[in-house]
């Protein structure tokens, strides 16, 4: 009885803590990042080299996650293809997390400039994503840059209403009031007190944006509208393995789709912990 | 009642201003596009077109004329309901996308009505308890689901279900050489069944998500502390009050991702091989069929506009304190 009771408190502690699980967690997602960083030139050259010999393994000693059609190693093209989601993702949220805070800014300038960043805001969120995706990405003419930015231009509506409705109610804050009354510039208002009450929210909000890059990315590289078809990209591994899947051949189709929800359920979940860390009163909403 | 109809005209406003934006973003991305219209429709016949033939075409099309010449062009075509004429599908774009839009609409339909119902039990299950067993799995559950690429999941239910199993077609909306109209009922239930599961499951995460904050907050109220004082259970409570507290905001995040929706149709369509409207997307896109592109974008704008719009309307309606902030 009172062991079990004891295991409950225990376990009470470590869930009523989230900076040691978020801490751990971070920590590791970190370490498993230099180590893909590090493995990166021998993964690429294992990733491109094909062997006809073993053309199709099934996941086994050698191979862990078996080989494809030309006899590449799958796990080698896995791991080069989220590190190609990390970077893209990465770049992608950076870039939307900034088109939000510009936008959110205009906003805040005047009751015009408000209804226009929300009609842009609504026209954004007016057309299904994917859609959106396709049409830029058609634009630019494909390739990673074209990703980046289809991606970027996508992902920034949320954000900015977030940030809006922050930086109104931050205006009528007391100490910014009184900041202003006495007689400070408004470029120091800005750097001494906006920016630092809106930095947890940039960073939370960006770091929330990642997964949903990343999967955005990997849609449209699967539908054939990203990343070209020479790279090892997640959606490139699946669109190709659709040709071999009623052949038999699971594994072409199941790993590298379970790589990718891995990265982006870490992600999410680092996200969300940061996000009740940072801004507690927002997240018991 | 006048302040209902200022609403309605404003929100109608408001969506010709969105759709006004979305066509001119449209067409400018068009226009931005490298592709060149007239290549992209000759293709490998481009040898053997001579440069007078191909500025005919080019002119016949109108896309020799400068852009804003060619937007106003587009546009009075449209305002007259003609939509221009699809190169990859040889027909006009508007039969294009009724007969595609018609063929996506039971996928879409069923994925919906089987999203809104699974989700909302599955978030009134999770919300009677808080942190009880059911809660936490189906908590897990929608976080995990949340996280899932869709068309990876379309993968592993054809990978299960149509390759290991054999239960459903691999592919495609009918049997090979079988034409539309000669599909039976059952056959073409048959072909559906596993993509509109799929696209279902998609849409669960949020609605569970949503629905089981309503629940928990009312589980938390005075209303329950009410009930359970004359003796009600939990699952009373929360079937006879919870559910009804609840369902109103599960029916409105319905109604408001159906962008998400159309998004995952394009994705399960293409795993499936299914003929409908995301197909038809893609496929314009690839093959640069930009009158095609262009319609299906305003389409969908369309139909995710409406979607919000009901979302908004509806909620207005039922609920009178939402009414009063917009007097």
């Amino acid at each position: 009885m009172s062991g079990a009771a004891q295991a409950k408190t225990s376990q009470r502690v470590l869930r009523g803590n989230p900076r040691l699980g978020l801490a751990l967690g971070a920590l590791a997602l970190l370490a498993a990042l230099v180590a893909l960083l590090i493995a990166q030139p021998s993964l690429a050259e294992r990733a491109a080299a094909s062997d006809f010999q073993a053309r199709l393994l099934a996941p086994g000693g050698e191979h862990w996650f078996g080989t494809d059609v030309l006899g590449r190693d799958l796990l080698a093209r896995t791991l080069q293809g989220l590190t190609l989601s990390l970077w893209v993702g990465a770049a992608a949220a950076l870039l939307g997390s900034l088109i939000a805070l510009g936008l959110a800014a205009l906003a805040c300038l005047g009751p015009r400039a408000d209804v226009g960043v929300g009609l842009l805001v609504d026209s954004v969120l007016g057309l299904p994503h994917l859609i959106l995706l396709i049409l830029i990405a058609f634009a630019l003419g494909g390739g990673t840059q074209a990703v980046i930015i289809a991606v970027a231009l996508t992902h920034w509506p949320s954000l900015t209403r977030v940030l809006r409705a922050e930086l109104l109610q931050l205006r009528q804050a007391d100490y910014v009031r009184l900041s202003r009354r006495f007689g400070k510039s408004r470029g120091y208002i800005i750097r001494h007190h906006l920016l630092p009450a809106l930095l947890p929210h940039c960073l939370v909000g960006g770091l929330l944006l990642f997964p949903h890059a990343i999967l955005h990315e990997a849609a449209l590289t699967f539908l054939g509208f990203g990343l070209s078809p020479g790279q090892p990209a997640i959606g490139v591994l699946l669109a190709e393995s659709l040709r071999y899947l009623s052949a038999g051949y699971w594994w072409l189709g199941v790993f590298p789709g379970l790589g990718l929800l891995l990265l982006v359920l870490a992600f999410d979940r680092l996200g969300n912990a940061l996000r009740r860390l940072l801004t507690p009163r927002e997240a018991q909403q | 009642m006048t302040c209902l109809i200022a609403a309605l005209g404003r929100r109608l406003l408001r969506l010709i201003a969105v759709l006004g934006i979305v066509a001119l973003a449209a067409f400018g991305l068009m226009q931005a596009s490298p592709v060149d219209p007239v290549d992209a429709y000759l293709g490998p016949q481009l040898a053997q077109v001579s440069p007078e033939q191909r500025a005919l075409i080019a002119e016949r099309w109108g896309v020799d004329q400068p852009a804003v010449q060619q937007f106003r062009l587009w546009l009075g075509n449209l305002m007259r309901g003609e939509l221009g004429w699809s190169r990859v599908y040889n027909a006009p774009v508007g039969e294009v996308i009724g007969s595609r839009f018609l063929a996506s609409l039971p996928l879409l339909a069923s994925a919906w009505l089987g999203a809104t119902l699974f989700g909302f039990i599955l978030g009134v299950v999770a919300g009677t308890r808080e942190d009880g067993w059911a809660d936490r799995w189906i908590r897990r559950y929608a976080y995990t689901l949340a996280s899932t690429p869709t068309f990876w999941l379309a993968i592993l239910a054809l990978l299960l279900f149509s390759v290991t199993l054999g239960w459903t077609p691999v592919c495609c909306a009918g049997p090979a050489g079988v034409t539309r109209d000669e599909l039976g009922l059952a056959t073409r239930l048959h072909h559906l069944l596993l993509p509109a599961l799929t696209l279902s499951l998609l849409g669960v995460a949020q609605i569970t998500l949503h629905t089981r904050a309503r629940m928990l907050e009312l589980m938390r109220s005075e209303i329950a502390l009410h009930a359970f004082a004359q003796g009600a259970s939990r699952r009373e409570v929360a079937w006879r009050h919870g559910a009804r507290h609840a369902c109103l905001p599960a029916l409105t995040l319905a109604f408001a991702s159906l962008g998400e929706l159309f998004g995952g149709a394009i994705l399960v369509e293409q795993v499936f091989a299914y003929p409908g409207l995301g197909r038809a997307t893609v496929e314009a896109g690839l093959r640069s069929d930009v009158p095609l592109l262009l319609a299906i974008a305003l389409f969908t704008a369309l139909f995710v506009s409406l979607g919000n719009a009901l979302a908004d309307g509806l909620y207005r309606l039922v609920d009178p304190r939402l009414r009063e902030v917009y007097q």
